[in-house]
């Protein structure tokens, strides 16, 4: 009797291991799919490292690498053709920096307010509206700079044509101010409570506590804020498109025409530039060239980041 | 005893005017910490004042019925509207359910090895890569390679490509949100895990990878650069019939006005960002209302 009670519970101990295991196999094929999912990102990297790579190559077999880094005269779209990359890169930089020169006081500032000045309700309004700044898209910052920027503001101080890498600056230090003043007003709020109120019971008052304590202790992450906005300024297109023309001209007067890398990789989209051809090749270098530079600056500043988290978590 | 009181006043003289000093001090700060916040909220003003002043005049019915047109008082922006809806759709289509998948991989299932730590790195990465690279990527995978030319399809699986990292992100931060204890008591009445995740964890944290998807898709809509590296700046005065058929969007539509010579094209270009613009604010209005209201009914 007893024997045949087990021998019951244990079929139906053996039905229920039967269905869980089929339970189970039918999951696979879930697992599979999620699992496919999460390391798209992974061949999407190899994607764009091998496409990048492909052309690269071939452009490289007709251009030594020195030439293109060294060189100052970039006319791959003449008849005699040139391939030095530094009036682009210069441009890049140098819209770049203008960019920097505008989000960096004014966003490290607004920073300074939002975490440690402004009262819960300012904040609650001010954030949403800085974060629609950057939510804007940038055809309508090159529009902004073309229609606003160049006509009403630089053009009366002396400029003399529309096009100029210093709106394009302008531009896009509206762009990514709201980055870095986000980004930073994160790393004041994790600068932890009692070094305020350390500063506080030895006498500073807020500015001094904001100055001298939470913006050193701060650093770091502002340091990556700034980095990543840097970062985003290079690689930003349409605006540098609209607005500083397509003169590559090696110059430092910001006030002139020049053309970024990216401005470079649009205007012979633009054309009907058939793939085989040394044109066709250059977009890849240079796309592989704002690559590694952007790269290098977002590992660097996740890199900071994560040191900067380790300190106060 | 007079030298002592002489010490006293002029320290005390010294220190009170020192302390109006850093008064002073920090109110120039505070004044100059007021004046960066809203110079950003003055720049989006007079911004959208530009916008709307150049381009509503030019904003009429007609502007959403006519095709694009040599002459800027006639042109419309039909086929850019088409367009959009089409690419976005396709864009949806990729992004949502690989995006949502890898989130649920990474945050319910992966264990804490090289392989997800890679995963992880890499998608933060690709959050970084400009997006004329990811147009790199169409121009060779989708429109050479696999040969759909410079159609919706191609479209939207580059910005699908782009988009992706901050669907997986956003999708993540949801699934996080849902306290453990759910799960626990959804395993120990005996449910699998997938059907712990699907049951159980994915309905709570949907509104907030609803939003993220939102904010996915505003970002994918303004998005002019990859579009045309994929080569889809061209004449185009019909809409859409299929997954393969060419298309223009807004975002180009709109680029397209700007670079134009004449001076009319400017306030069609301006009239392009308002219908742009409207689109965004009804996106993210809904997002954040969506957000709102299952905040307000969520019981944890």
């Amino acid at each position: 009797m007893s024997s045949m009670a087990s021998a019951g519970s244990e079929a139906a101990f053996a039905a229920r291991a039967r269905r869980r295991r089929l339970r189970r196999a039918k999951e696979a094929p879930v697992y599979v799919f999620i699992l496919a999912c999460a390391m798209l990102s992974i061949v999407t990297t190899v994607g764009i490292v091998i496409v990048l790579f492909e052309e690269t190559y071939r452009f490289f077999e007709e251009v030594s690498v020195i030439d293109f880094l060294t060189g100052t005269k970039w006319t791959p779209l003449f008849t005699s053709k040139l391939f030095g990359v530094l009036p682009l890169l210069n441009a890049t930089l140098m819209m770049a920096l203008g960019a920097m020169l505008i989000a960096i006081p004014l966003g490290v500032l607004a920073a300074v307010y939002l975490s440690e000045y402004a009262p819960p309700m300012v904040r609650s309004i001010v954030k949403p509206v800085l974060e629609v700044l950057a939510g804007i898209p940038t055809v309508i910052y090159g529009y902004f700079a073309l229609q606003f920027i160049a006509p009403e503001i630089l053009q009366p101080l002396g400029q003399r044509t529309v096009l100029s890498a210093a709106s394009a600056s302008i531009a896009m230090g509206i762009l990514i101010l709201p980055l870095v003043a986000s980004l930073s007003e994160d790393a004041m709020r994790s600068v932890p409570q009692s070094l305020r109120e350390g500063a506080y019971g030895l006498g500073s008052n807020r500015f001094e506590v904001a100055t001298r304590v939470v913006l050193p202790a701060a650093l770091s992450g502002i340091l990556a804020a700034v980095i990543l906005a840097a970062s985003r300024a290079v690689g930003e297109t349409m605006i540098v498109t609209i607005a500083s023309g397509n003169q590559p001209i090696l110059s430092w007067n910001p006030f002139e025409q020049m053309q970024a890398m990216t401005a470079y990789i649009v205007q012979v989209s633009l054309g009907d530039t058939q793939r085989g051809t040394i044109e066709y090749s250059t977009i890849f270098a240079i796309g592989s060239l704002l690559f590694v530079v952007t790269l290098v600056m977002n590992i660097f500043a996740q890199w900071l980041l994560a040191k900067f988290r380790e300190e106060y978590d | 005893m007079s030298t002592a009181q002489h010490t006293v006043a002029t320290l005390g003289g010294r220190s009170s005017s020192r302390l109006m000093f850093r008064r002073l001090a920090g109110r120039l700060f505070l004044g100059l910490c007021v004046a960066a916040t809203f110079s950003g909220m003055l720049a989006l003003g007079v911004l959208l004042f530009t916008v709307a002043s150049d381009g509503v005049g030019r904003l009429n019915w007609d502007f959403f019925t006519s095709y694009p047109s040599r002459f800027a008082e006639e042109a419309g922006a039909k086929s850019a509207i088409y367009g959009t809806v089409w690419v976005m759709g396709f864009t949806a289509l990729f992004a949502v359910p690989i995006g949502i998948g890898a989130a649920i991989y990474l945050e319910e299932f992966a264990s804490r090895n090289w392989l997800t730590k890679v995963i992880e790195t890499n998608i933060n990465n690709l959050a970084g890569v400009p997006s004329v690279i990811y147009g790199l990527l169409g121009l060779t995978l989708f429109v050479r390679l696999m040969a759909l030319e410079r159609s919706v399809l191609a479209g939207g699986l580059t910005l699908a490509l782009l988009v992706l990292p901050i669907v997986i992100v956003a999708s993540r931060e949801g699934l996080r949100a849902v306290p453990p204890s759910i799960r626990e008591a959804s395993l120990g009445l005996g449910a699998t895990k997938w059907q712990t995740v699907w049951f159980q964890v994915l309905p709570p944290a949907m509104p907030s990878i609803l939003t993220g998807i939102i904010l996915a898709l505003s970002r994918a809509i303004g998005e002019t650069a990859p579009l045309i590296m994929i080569g889809a700046l061209t004449f185009i005065a019909f809409t859409p019939e299929g997954p393969l058929s060419q298309f223009t969007t807004l975002s180009i539509q709109i680029f397209n006005w700007i670079s134009r010579p004449q001076a009319a094209f400017a306030d069609t270009a301006a009239a392009g960002i308002i219908v742009l613009l409207g689109v965004l604010l009804v996106m993210n209005g809904f997002a954040v209302g969506l957000r709102m209201y299952f905040e307000r009914r969520r019981g944890w």
